[in-house]
């Protein structure tokens, strides 16, 4: 029996030291399989180029796929928090997962770096999302550069046209409340269908009201159609599209008609053929290179980019975390939370991240760069 | 708006229309013969296009080996009946049309450079692959339980539709693809621009329905399909085989598929499940000719298009909604006019 105790005992200590050994465990929650795979498999690549020491301790990531699926994703961070007694979670792919497991999060006291692109996910700051952070660029930063350049090249009647589902209507309000305050007027504002087969009725409202320039608010492939629609039309004018088109297979299927579109990207994008006086160049190239070096030449993308600077915020802030508390304490993650929330002019891949209380995400317009579609491919606006 | 505009919404409404009359006469042409609701009408308009996209990129379709292994499928069937009832020569003829060409179709485009080949014949190799799918469907899917009640075959019909649109993403990726005209042809009439692919698909619509009309006018086999539509008992007793009226049916629809599919393919981007809305709206038509009537079909087919050619101006957004919602005075209508008759149970 007396045996049996000491057993026990000696059994409980040793877990305790494992406890107490200082290793800073990361939990990482993406969308590695389901609809969201093509943007969680370079998340989950760029998972394993993050540093494996940060300020003299060692870190160690634990990647659990939750499917694309929110219910998963939330049973995931759970797991990360109460089996893996984790410090931060990096997470989830997708908005409506990150949304989820906010509550998560608050409730363990755990800070969270979501790789999804709302907006809501961090604002309006209330007690809950003052643990979670973001990466991505907001809509609203892209909208920004569409409408300095609209405004640069004097433009003051746009027609609108986007999908009829939550990504168009989305682009909208953000375009709208924009082009109000500087002044640019949406003549027109129509919606169609991403299965659509025909935009002709669309494309002639368009160019009834003579905008004097076209945005389309669209993703992917399907894009192409109304911009294909208003050229054989015999659109002249300038026409701009969402950072949504940026990849190779839109360019396969617009072709010459899509000569001269105008979209903003973010700069991982664009690495390669930024100025070195840019200020994301260097820190865009080093994940760039990276990424490239691992998994093959042109293989980088910006979701990955988002992964990487997850990992970019952590190292930052780590090392003022641990002055204040040692790894695996409730202290130490919420004094990782302020260290995130001070972040100051850190250059990530996506752009460069000052956080205060208020803004949780701290991109600003070095995030982004406008690009035109020239000769077949993307080539930087200057 | 004014005159131009209007014009040009008609020209865009009528050549939609066009392809949504072809597809609304094979679904009526399968529901009379077969009272198979032929859901998966608007797949081959997607296969048939993205074959032909397949073939022009240089790549070997994908589709080419669902054949082969439907075919194998008909002739392990077809065959082994055959055999056991101690007919060789007619198990030699099965395994001939379900074995041996589409083995040797998959050879003759593996060694062919296809993206090379002029258009014509590129489209007559996709049609090739494409068309025999259709048969074979009825072979194996429909013709073991052709006697089974409307609802039965409908939802067999439902369980193709989502297979084919799942082989379909298997195949030919999520991406979409566009192909090139037929002709860069374009004249001006008035304020109109009028493509030479506009012309294509109306002249084609219009000789497959001229093709069609003499098809079951003239010919035996077409009369043996009319008399199938109307009244199937009686048809049999008049040694008309129920099996090859279906799979004869089965081979006209996926034909009007697949070329529906290579006529619009180089004027929309089409999409691996693109063809399931296109067949929709055929369907929306088949129902205003209550899956009965050639030429109301045909003429339903034309205000689904006019109708979503001028809705896309004016209310965008709702477009879809008042494309659908137009089938619902319909069946008022038509549920008020006509005498219901129970078919089955």
């Amino acid at each position: 029996m007396k045996l049996r105790h000491t057993l026990l005992a000696a059994i409980g200590l040793a877990f305790a030291a494992t406890a107490a050994q200082a290793e800073i465990k990361v939990g990482v929650v993406l969308s590695a399989t389901g609809p969201a795979a093509s943007l969680g498999i370079p998340e989950k690549n760029s998972i394993s180029l993050l540093p494996t020491t940060i300020g003299g301790e060692t870190v160690s990531y634990i990647v659990l796929d939750d499917a694309s699926d929110t219910t998963t994703a939330v049973k995931n961070a759970r797991k990360l928090v109460a089996e893996e007694k984790v410090d931060v979670i990096i997470g989830s792919t997708t908005s409506p997962a990150s949304l989820a497991m906010v509550d998560v999060a608050a409730e363990t006291q755990t800070p969270m770096i979501s790789m999804a692109a709302s907006a809501r996910i961090v604002a309006p700051m209330d007690d809950k999302k003052r643990w979670i952070f973001k990466t991505p660029q907001n809509d609203q930063q892209m909208a920004s550069a569409i409408i300095e350049n609209m405004s640069a090249n004097n433009i003051k009647k746009v027609a609108f046209i986007g999908f009829a589902n939550a990504y168009g209507e989305g682009w909208y309000e953000q375009f709208k409340k924009l082009a109000d305050a500087n002044g640019i007027e949406i003549a027109a504002n129509e919606r169609f269908n991403p299965a659509d087969t025909s935009v002709t009725g669309q494309a002639l409202k368009l160019m009834s009201v003579k905008p004097d320039a076209v945005f389309i608010a669209g993703s992917g492939t399907p894009s192409a159609l109304p911009q294909k629609t208003l050229r054989e039309r015999g659109y002249k004018g300038p026409i701009y599209q969402t950072h949504g088109v940026a990849n190779n297979d839109f360019l396969r299927i617009c072709g010459k008609d899509c000569e001269g579109t105008l979209l903003p990207v973010g700069p991982v994008q664009m690495a390669r053929s930024l100025p070195d006086s840019h200020p994301v160049k260097a820190s865009a190239m080093t994940y760039v290179e990276k990424y490239e070096a691992a998994y093959g030449a042109g293989s980088v993308s910006s979701f990955g980019a988002y992964a990487w600077d997850a990992g970019v915020l952590l190292e930052a802030a780590v090392p003022n975390a641990l002055k204040a508390a040692k790894p695996g304490t409730v202290e130490f993650r919420s004094a990782l939370r302020d260290a995130l929330e001070g972040v100051k002019e850190v250059a990530g891949a996506t752009g460069i991240y000052s956080m205060t209380a208020e803004d949780h995400l701290g991109l600003d317009e070095r995030s982004r760069v406008m690009v035109e579609i020239r000769n077949g491919t993307w080539s930087l606006l200057k | 708006m004014d005159m131009s505009i209007a014009l040009i919404l008609g020209q865009d409404g009528i050549t939609n229309g066009a392809i949504y009359a072809l597809l609304a006469l094979a679904l009526v042409l399968v529901f009379a013969v077969t009272r198979v609701i032929f859901i998966q009408q608007g797949e081959f308009v997607a296969y048939g296009a993205l074959t032909l996209a397949m073939m022009q990129s240089g790549a070997l379709p994908a589709t080419v080996w669902l054949l082969v292994v439907m075919g194998v499928l008909v002739t392990a069937l077809d065959g082994a009946k055959a055999l056991k009832a101690g007919q060789g020569r007619r198990a030699a003829a099965v395994a001939g049309w379900n074995l041996a060409y589409p083995l040797a179709l998959a050879g003759l485009l593996s060694v062919l450079p296809a993206n090379t080949l002029p258009l014509a014949l590129q489209v007559i190799l996709t049609l090739a692959i494409v068309v025999p799918m259709g048969p074979m469907m009825y072979r194996l899917m429909y013709q073991p339980i052709a006697s089974a009640p409307v609802l039965i075959l409908l939802i067999v019909s439902v369980a193709l539709h989502i297979t084919m649109v799942g082989l379909g993403l298997l195949f030919f990726g999520a991406e979409g693809q566009r192909t090139p005209a037929f002709s860069d042809a374009s004249f001006e009439l008035g304020p109109l621009m009028v493509t030479g692919q506009t012309i294509w698909v109306l002249v084609v619509s219009v000789l497959l329905i001229v093709a069609l009309y003499q098809f079951f006018e003239r010919t035996l086999y077409g009369k043996a399909l009319r008399a199938t539509a109307i009244n199937r008992v009686g048809a049999q007793l008049m040694g008309i085989s129920p099996a090859l009226a279906g799979k004869l049916t089965f081979f006209l629809a996926a034909f009007i598929g697949a070329l529906s599919g290579v006529l619009i393919a180089p004027i929309t981007t089409i999409y691996y499940d693109t063809g399931f809305l296109i067949g929709l709206k055929g369907f929306v038509a088949a129902i205003i000719g209550g899956l009965a009537s050639y030429p109301l079909a045909a003429l339903g087919a034309l205000v689904v298009g006019l109708l979503e050619a001028f809705a896309s101006f004016w209310a965008s957004a709702y477009k879809e909604v008042i494309v659908f919602t137009l089938i619902i005075p319909v069946l008022l209508w038509r549920s008020l006019t006509s005498r219901h008759v129970e078919e089955e149970e």
